[in-house]
């Protein structure tokens, strides 16, 4: 071939028939035709009340619930994660005693249900009428409130999960990373908050989210002992005005609004944990493939699974 | 400057059933560089780390300025020192590791102000002054602001040397610096090697690098299957070896 000589001329663009996928547009119109029936169907139903729906959607029960479970989340978690990282360093510790309280402890609270654990929390006053330490001593039931006896039953439930997620963030870190900082002079504690768990954040974060997410959704649980969440309110509601199918509406509504808001924060969040790393790309997939999963309807069944 | 910068007495370590230092002799004195040769396995490596602690001894004494590591001796009976004494040893002999180990997530100028204000609790600033003069001092203080995977593997290992000499230690420990580096890399971490030397600094290194050892070295010492074969000048040693492993050895690397 001769070199490009520069009068040369830009040949057209290729306009070619492109290859039928008649497969593609017979399955998304069955989709379309399938969805838009459900939809209808829906929709239209004599049987549910729509004006309710709206009516209820911005009540101030249902949003004073929707707080809580806000609430019930954000604290589970935060304790949950303090309270993980502690089992984690001790499983991982030299001392035997720490590393076999911290695997008693996984042992009991990820084998038994958390609803159990709810209900058990919630029940205490029933074999201790009084707790206290000395003299001081008071009404375990009105220590324990059904929203603490949520909040203890989440947090202890969570930190047993966030402990096997920390802990494997801890493993992940190189050993070198260590040997580093023990050779310059860093005590473990430090090495450990300074050096290992920064870097060991960039595995946890990703796990992390997806535990945020789930846990926003277990808080429904508490509706058992009636902790005045979301969904407590909405079930409240719903028996009282015979709307049960409007109410459970309302609820699955927040629930989705909840989720989609934070599942964007947890790709935000990861970014900013992959710093140092092949300049900041994100670690893991994209918002919209973890708004899917944690979305996807056999969230529950694989949870299941993998505990 | 006769003292024994570090003194080795029949140093024995085992790993299960391996042992891999059968009974290490060594003195490297004060301002000394000081490198070990020797085939991959000879516990060259293992005699290293013993000198901060990294790995335990398990016979022998070894001590640094006088000062046995890892234990306190008192009368007859020795006493297992707590991790914040070890790490208070620690402080004063750096180490440059083969795989170079800066933090990831900090910058060239973190990672070499971190002991310094953690350890020796040194003020910010101060601490930064310090470091921008050492990554000068490695050719590096206009990459400060960078992150470790934002650098050669040549000018991490600098910046490693430059986070080691932070701690103003007395001893530098260097397990083979330059043997994950590309060829094109290795000669400007050994040029720091070199100005280190030049300064005084008591150096002992682990290495492949025959030429460096034969140019900068006060001591050469050759290591197989753990125990020291021979030990002298560069020149003895490396030009006219008397043992026939240390012979064996050299003909497959010069």
């Amino acid at each position: 071939m001769t070199a490009a000589s520069p009068e040369r001329v830009r040949p057209t663009p290729i306009k070619a028939i492109p290859v039928r996928r008649t497969g593609q547009w017979i399955s998304a119109a069955i989709v379309v035709a399938l969805v838009g029936a459900l939809v209808w169907t829906v929709a239209t139903n004599d049987n549910i009340q729509w004006p309710v729906v709206g009516d209820y959607l911005f009540n101030s029960n249902i949003l004073r619930g929707g707080v809580t479970t806000i609430q019930l989340t954000v604290l589970s978690m935060v304790l949950g994660v303090v309270l993980g990282v502690v089992l984690a360093v001790m499983r991982l510790s030299r001392n035997p005693v720490l590393r076999t309280v911290s695997r008693a402890y996984l042992w009991l609270f990820r084998g038994t249900p958390v609803l159990v654990q709810i209900v058990l929390w919630f029940n205490l006053g029933l074999i201790f009428p009084r707790l206290g330490v000395g003299p001081i001593s008071a009404d375990t039931n009105s220590l324990i409130s059904a929203f603490g006896a949520a909040l203890l039953a989440l947090t202890l439930n969570e930190a047993a999960y966030m402990a096997e997620i920390v802990r494997g963030g801890i493993l992940s870190v190189d050993k070198g990373q260590t040997e580093a900082a023990h050779a310059l002079g860093l005590t473990s504690t430090k090495t450990m908050r300074r050096i290992v768990l920064p870097q060991a954040m960039r595995v946890i974060v990703p796990p992390t989210g997806n535990e945020v997410v789930t846990m926003l959704k277990t808080t429904s649980l508490v509706a058992v002992i009636g902790a005045q969440d979301l969904f407590t309110e909405a079930q409240l509601y719903g028996s009282k005005n015979f709307t049960t199918f409007e109410m459970l509406l309302v609820a699955s509504f927040w629930y989705l609004v909840l989720t989609t808001v934070l599942t964007f924060a947890q790709s935000r969040l990861e970014q900013r944990f992959a710093r140092g790393t092949s300049q900041g790309a994100p670690a893991g997939p994209g918002f919209a493939a973890r708004l899917h999963a944690n979305l996807r309807p056999g969230r529950t069944a694989t949870q299941g699974a993998s505990r | 400057m006769t003292t024994a910068m570090v003194r080795a007495e029949n140093v024995h370590k085992s790993f299960g059933h391996v042992e891999v230092l059968k009974g290490i002799d060594l003195e490297v004195a004060n301002g000394e560089v000081f490198c070990l040769l020797g085939p991959s396995g000879s516990g060259k490596s293992t005699f290293l780390r013993c000198i901060n602690h990294l790995e335990t001894i398990d016979a022998g004494r070894l001590s640094v300025d006088g000062e046995l590591i890892g234990y306190r001796e008192e009368g007859d009976k020795l006493y297992e020192l707590r991790e914040s004494e070890v790490a208070a040893q620690r402080r004063d002999i750096g180490m440059v590791f083969q795989r170079f180990n800066l933090f990831p997530h900090m910058t060239a100028l973190e990672n070499v102000m971190e002991a310094p204000v953690q350890v020796r609790r040194e003020s910010r600033t101060d601490a930064r002054d310090r470091a921008l003069q050492l990554l000068d001092r490695v050719g590096l203080g206009e990459r400060a602001g960078n992150y470790p995977a934002q650098l050669s593997g040549g000018q991490q290992q600098r910046v490693a040397i430059a986070r080691a000499l932070a701690m103003k230690p007395k001893l530098m420990l260097f397990d083979e610096p330059t043997s994950a580096l590309d060829p094109e890399l290795v000669g400007e971490v050994l040029d720091v090697m070199k100005d280190l030397a030049r300064e005084g600094m008591t150096m002992i290194v682990v290495t492949h690098e025959i030429g460096f050892a034969r140019e900068v070295a006060d001591t050469v010492v050759f290591m197989d299957d753990g125990v020291v074969v021979e030990a002298g000048k560069p020149a003895d040693i490396i030009g006219n070896p008397q043992h026939a492993r240390t012979k064996a050895f050299l003909s497959k690397v010069l």
